[in-house]
């Protein structure tokens, strides 16, 4: 068992995701931690940790003022942007574990669809703490924005597997699917055809049409994070964290990510799942759902095969062969995922993986012991307790 | 059509882009071990001396990944601007465009050759085209 396995996640809040909140960010952030400590059944005096991204334009200080936190005893940011959002829960839990907090309360709020665009093109130098120092090296040549840095990384994939933009219209649809009946979502009874796919306009050709891409979304989303003794008397079941790591390899970065020898390994999340194995002595027959960060359509199938979910080069195959459905061997994104429930930077989905171990998902699998969620740097195995 | 914009220059890629004006393609190498690095830092990772120099490449390599980035527009590279990631003969990799080839006819590890492209403020933009034999 793994230090952290001593630590669960003990509460969940979000807002609503929508195209435009209507009101500050550090209102998302407030409103979110709030809902989250109801959903525990504690309250904000009971807090003395705070973390979020690096990236985050919401601050601790304005938070506790908000939210009449008496004081913070370990307050800390996670860098690289949605690849370390993972992080933000693993090192709360690694406080809780080392003694330095009681209760850390994680959060992530934006208005990135009302405020500022993700996808927008790039073209001076960003705040600091976003992990993306090769940015320089590639707008100059117009790779501007997150869709092609991804891209060129997937392409070189998707040319030694055979795998194209009209396979991916698999992962878009597959994910829609999971968000049908899913009200948060941003594809809530929004049907997508393959067709649907094929006809949206081309993002970066011949890998990403509109389709493959991510909601760009306003909200924010919360988490409590506290000792698994404590979160027992709490008001949820707890989600035990059975492991947690992030992994951070020479020579990477956040997500203009170039210079690592071979596009077709995902040398990040596989040094990071390698942790989480070794930490909680389980492998990925162990695993029933999965939540893998899916920015853009194709990373999916480096998610899957860092894992080990399936072998190199056959993640499209296992995914058009249903595994990653509802009914399959590996239900994965089952509430629609950031291409169609919405984009909080990945920490909508570790919510998921909170409600898929609890038993309340909308599309609740059976069975489940074991969760995983993926950011690429950044990861968890939840456990039931 | 316009010229592209000035390049975004930071301390440590300042002799890239001063090489790159005189129609050089450089990289950053140890000056003590030797190591070539690209992009441009401070400090060698496998010695960790700071003392560095930029030596000039044979600007040949392959093509190890291409795309057009369609949307949104960015007028300044015009359309179909082909992004692509060169493995330099040297060992060493760069980000660039391809020219002088229409996109259906790029295939992964094609041989190019550097050639530059005037841009704003008098700078000088390494881009590839398929190699002369």
């Amino acid at each position: 068992m793994g230090i952290l396995d001593r630590v669960a996640i003990a509460g969940i809040g979000n807002t609503e995701f929508s195209r435009d909140s209507g009101r500050s960010e550090t209102q998302l952030a407030a409103e979110c931690i709030k809902s989250a400590l109801d959903d525990a059944g504690l309250a904000p005096a009971d807090v003395d940790g705070m973390v979020t991204f690096t990236i985050d334009n919401t601050e601790d200080v304005d938070l506790i003022r908000n939210l009449g936190i008496p004081g913070l005893r370990y307050a800390s940011r996670i860098p690289h942007g949605g690849a370390g959002s993972g992080g933000s829960v693993v090192h709360a839990a690694g406080a809780i574990a080392a003694g330095l907090a009681d209760v850390v309360v994680v959060w992530r709020a934006m208005n990135e669809r009302s405020e500022y665009r993700f996808g927008s093109a790039n073209a001076a130098k960003p705040a600091p703490g976003g992990g993306a120092v090769n940015m320089q090296w590639a707008v100059p040549w117009g790779a501007a924005t997150p869709a092609c840095w991804q891209s060129m990384v997937s392409h070189r994939y998707m040319t030694e597997f055979g795998v194209t933009n009209r396979d991916l219209a698999e992962i878009a649809v597959l994910h829609r699917k999971h968000s049908l009946n899913n009200p948060n979502a941003f594809g809530y009874q929004k049907e997508l055809t393959v067709e649907d796919h094929q006809n949206s306009r081309w993002i970066i050709e011949p890998v990403l049409r509109l389709l493959d891409c991510c909601q760009e979304s306003d909200g924010g989303q919360a988490f409590v994070v506290t000792s698994l003794e404590r979160a027992r008397d709490l008001r949820q079941k707890p989600a035990r964290i059975t492991a947690g790591a992030q992994w951070v390899p020479y020579p990477t970065d956040a997500i203009t990510n170039f210079y690592f020898e071979d596009f077709t390994e995902m040398a990040t999340t596989q040094g990071m799942a390698r942790q989480l194995y070794e930490q909680s002595g389980i492998g990925p027959a162990d695993i029933q759902v999965a939540m893998l960060y899916d920015h853009f359509s194709p990373i999916l199938l480096q998610h899957l095969e860092a894992f080990g979910f399936c072998a190199k080069g056959e993640a499209m195959d296992f995914i058009r062969d249903g595994n990653c459905a509802l009914d399959g061997a590996l239900p994965t994104n089952t509430h629609g995922g950031l291409m169609s429930e919405a984009y909080i930077h990945g920490l909508n989905s570790l919510a998921e993986a909170v409600r898929q171990i609890r038993g309340t998902a909308i599309n609740q699998i059976e069975g489940v012991e074991h969760a995983a969620f993926s950011s690429g740097m950044t990861g968890l195995i939840l456990g039931k307790d | 059509m316009n010229l592209r914009p000035a390049p975004w220059i930071e301390r440590d890629g300042i002799p890239f882009w001063e090489a790159a004006k005189r129609g050089e393609l450089v990289a950053q190498s140890c000056k003590d071990c030797g190591v070539l690095r690209s992009p441009p830092r401070p400090m060698c990772p496998d010695c960790h001396s700071v003392a560095n120099e930029f030596r000039v490449l044979s600007g040949r390599g392959t093509v190890y990944t291409w795309v057009i980035p369609r949307y949104p527009p960015i007028p300044a590279y015009g359309e179909g601007n082909i992004v692509a990631v060169i493995n330099l003969d040297e060992g060493v990799r760069v980000v660039s465009n391809l020219r002088e080839i229409e996109y259906d006819d790029v295939t992964a590890d094609m041989r190019v050759e550097v050639f530059f492209e005037d841009a704003e403020q008098d700078y000088k933009i390494p881009v590839f085209r398929p190699a002369t034999a």
